[in-house]
């Protein structure tokens, strides 16, 4: 990548300043101007369960994205996400097959996540691997085991209280999977930003050389992270194999890059070392808002996805863009 | 990195695929025909030309995840194309993929060099992007065998010299790029902005055009196999060759392509996609379920990576290691 030429300026900005002109703010602004919108749109739109149900939309790809994020900040990156959800969900449906109830599903999801993440973060901290390269290796790898068992096959039968989890309500309109995501966000908040922890993810991300000469064992919380990814992988294929209520080897195809994407749009940044748990929470509103709006419209979901990929690539341009002729006119 | 490292890397590879070609021919004798060996080459063409591509972008420390959607759109664009003006001659439409891919290409490059944006976000957003294009373009619908001219069609099935000229053109485009990366100054450019992007700035190479190229080359490259997918095929659609990018960037890292830039070989991301090609065409022919297909090569590439990492440490450049560490 090409170096940039860093501005330096003479004062820091005042607190105020810099809360009004952050990342957060501006992606606060797109989602409100989306809600807005789309309340005008559609006579559809503004009610308490069609609002409810667009959170589906978003929540389980955001449980990952939250793991996600951190890796990210510490300079790695997990492809395989999906595929672990794949590979969970297999898991799973094998172990229905076999008469296993709700709680042994479960653990098995979890176990199975767990193992995956296990899997790329000793193959990236003990074998020094490119996590980008190794995560496309398991990715293939995962699904394809998925492939493997089931062929054009699918896993039906789930237990009915396992519904639960993907499609049960806790109180009113607020789903379980609404209610899980919210408390996932506050604990990642809390270990980004409040921790020791989140303290070494970001110093890891910044200068890992710098890091580990000031005690920071970076290996071990790389692979914490990796451990997490599948972990959180794992809870977000039992949400949606309950949701579904059945397993393909197709499960969550293509999520990887939809996570990536939420995390990049939440203002993590690609390189490492910066980014907020608020702005993911923020773009995985922002990207099922859009989702959700432009279904109600009748908008098909891949015009969407042009949306949500020059949303991608603009809010990174215009910033640069607007960056470069102000300094520009100032030279000038 | 050393010619005789280069060498021994492409030979380890070249004597997996024949020990590959060995195990297969020991359980169906018929696969290593001749005949067979040519219809696998040419199933791989399409690959063939996009790991070349990739391979590129990849030594400039950059990636290209929208190949595929490139692919998909130039061949959309080129199939819509061909039904509206069915008279229009097949080399024209080459030239046009060509262009068309390229200019893809042009705006993921001026993205990574005029904005410094990462590549894997430029191109994560464009491929989502390239896909939407093709559905409002197509409206979703499919454009099938019996709506494009017959020259068309037969245009990569033609045989020439005992091969079809799909498979020609991947020969061609491989000796080119070898020529290309090796006796050109753009070729030797990749290589420096990928091993050691602020030496090369000194040295005089602007790094971001050299990466601006890299995309421009690797858009063309998808472009053309772009028609010749949707030729070969006949059909064209929204999820064309969907997930393929990452088969593409597989193919390089079997190949011996480090991820990291800087280092990586024409002839070995021809390898490597070689090496994907035969083992999606034997699958079938021995009686492994084709289901089988992803596990497996996501194993040869976790493997193939562990071997690039153990090829690289065992050289022990200490010296520039520290350079690397300071950029």
């Amino acid at each position: 990548m090409s170096d940039t030429t860093r501005f330096i300026p003479d004062r820091l900005r005042s607190p105020m300043e810099r809360r009004i002109k952050s990342w957060e703010t501006l992606l606060l602004a797109i989602a409100i101007a989306i809600f807005i919108t789309n309340s005008f749109m559609s006579p559809f739109f503004l009610n308490a369960w069609n609002l409810s149900d667009m959170t589906f939309n978003f929540t389980e790809k955001a449980m990952i994205a939250f793991a996600m994020a951190l890796l990210i900040i510490s300079g790695e990156i997990d492809l395989s996400v999906a595929s672990i959800i794949a590979l969970a969900s297999t898991a799973m449906g094998a172990a229905v097959q076999i008469g296993v109830g709700t709680p042994g599903l479960v653990l098995i999801g979890l176990t199975v996540g767990l193992l995956c993440g296990a899997f790329n973060g000793f193959l990236v901290t003990r074998m020094g691997l490119p996590s980008i390269v190794v995560t496309i290796g398991t990715m293939s790898l995962f699904r394809g085991i998925s492939y493997i068992v089931l062929g054009d096959q699918s896993f039906r039968g789930y237990p009915p209280d396992f519904a639960f989890f993907g499609q049960g309500y806790v109180f009113w309109v607020i789903s379980f999977e609404l209610a899980l995501f919210a408390v996932l966000a506050l604990i990642y908040y809390v270990v980004l930003h409040r921790t020791n922890f989140g303290r070494a993810v970001y110093a890891i991300g910044n200068n890992p050389v710098a890091a580990e000469f000031s005690g920071i064992r970076v290996a071990r919380v790389k692979f914490i992270l990796f451990l997490l990814t599948g972990l959180m992988s794992g809870i977000a294929a039992i949400c949606l194999t309950s949701r579904l209520a059945s397993t393909r080897p197709s499960i969550a195809f293509g999520w990887e890059l939809e996570i990536v994407t939420m995390v990049v749009l939440g203002g993590v940044s690609i390189l490492g070392g910066s980014g907020s748990i608020p702005g993911v929470v923020i773009a995985a509103f922002v990207m099922g808002l859009v989702t959700f709006g432009l279904g109600l419209l009748n908008v098909p979901g891949i015009v969407m996805s042009i949306v949500i990929g020059a949303l991608l690539i603009g809010v990174i341009a215009l910033p640069r863009l607007w960056e470069r002729w102000r300094l520009q006119s100032k030279t000038r | 990195m050393s010619k005789q490292a280069l060498l021994s890397r492409e030979m380890l590879l070249t004597g997996a695929i024949i020990l590959l070609l060995g195990l297969i021919a020991s359980r169906f004798p018929a696969f290593i025909a001749p005949s067979n060996l040519v219809n696998v080459f040419n199933d791989t063409a399409p690959l063939i030309l996009l790991a070349i591509g990739q391979m590129i972008v990849i030594l400039t420390r950059c990636i290209d995840l929208s190949v595929a959607a490139n692919l998909a759109l130039t061949g959309m664009v080129v199939a819509m194309i061909n039904v509206a003006m069915p008279g229009l001659p097949v080399p024209v439409i080459i030239v046009f993929s060509i262009t068309f891919g390229a200019l893809l290409g042009m705006f993921n490059g001026v993205l990574v060099w005029k904005l410094a944006i990462p590549p894997i976000v430029v191109t994560l957003g464009t491929m989502t992007i390239f896909r939407g294009i093709i559905f409002l373009l197509s409206e979703g619908r499919w454009i099938n065998a019996h709506q494009f001219s017959d020259a068309f069609k037969a245009f990569p099935r033609t045989v020439l010299l005992g091969l079809p000229v799909m498979s020609w053109i991947a020969l061609g485009a491989v000796m080119l790029f070898v020529v290309v990366m090796n006796r050109t100054s753009l070729g030797r450019a990749c290589y420096a902005a990928g091993g050691n992007p602020h030496a090369a700035t000194y040295a005089g190479i602007n790094v971001g055009r050299t990466q601006f190229w890299a995309f421009t080359i690797c858009g063309a490259l998808a472009g053309l196999a772009g028609y010749l997918w949707v030729s070969r095929f006949a059909v064209a659609f929204v999820d064309l060759a969907r997930g393929f990018e990452l088969t593409v960037v597989a193919a390089c890292v079997i190949g011996g392509v480090a991820i990291m830039g800087g280092s990586g070989t024409v002839l070995g991301a021809m390898l490597g996609a070689l090496f994907l090609g035969i083992i999606g065409n034997a699958l079938p022919v021995v009686n492994i379920s084709p289901f089988w297909q992803l596990a497996i090569s996501g194993s040869a590439i976790i493997i193939a990576v562990a071997l690039n990492a153990s090829a690289n440490r065992k050289k022990g450049r200490i010296i520039l290691k520290r350079a690397e560490q300071a950029t």
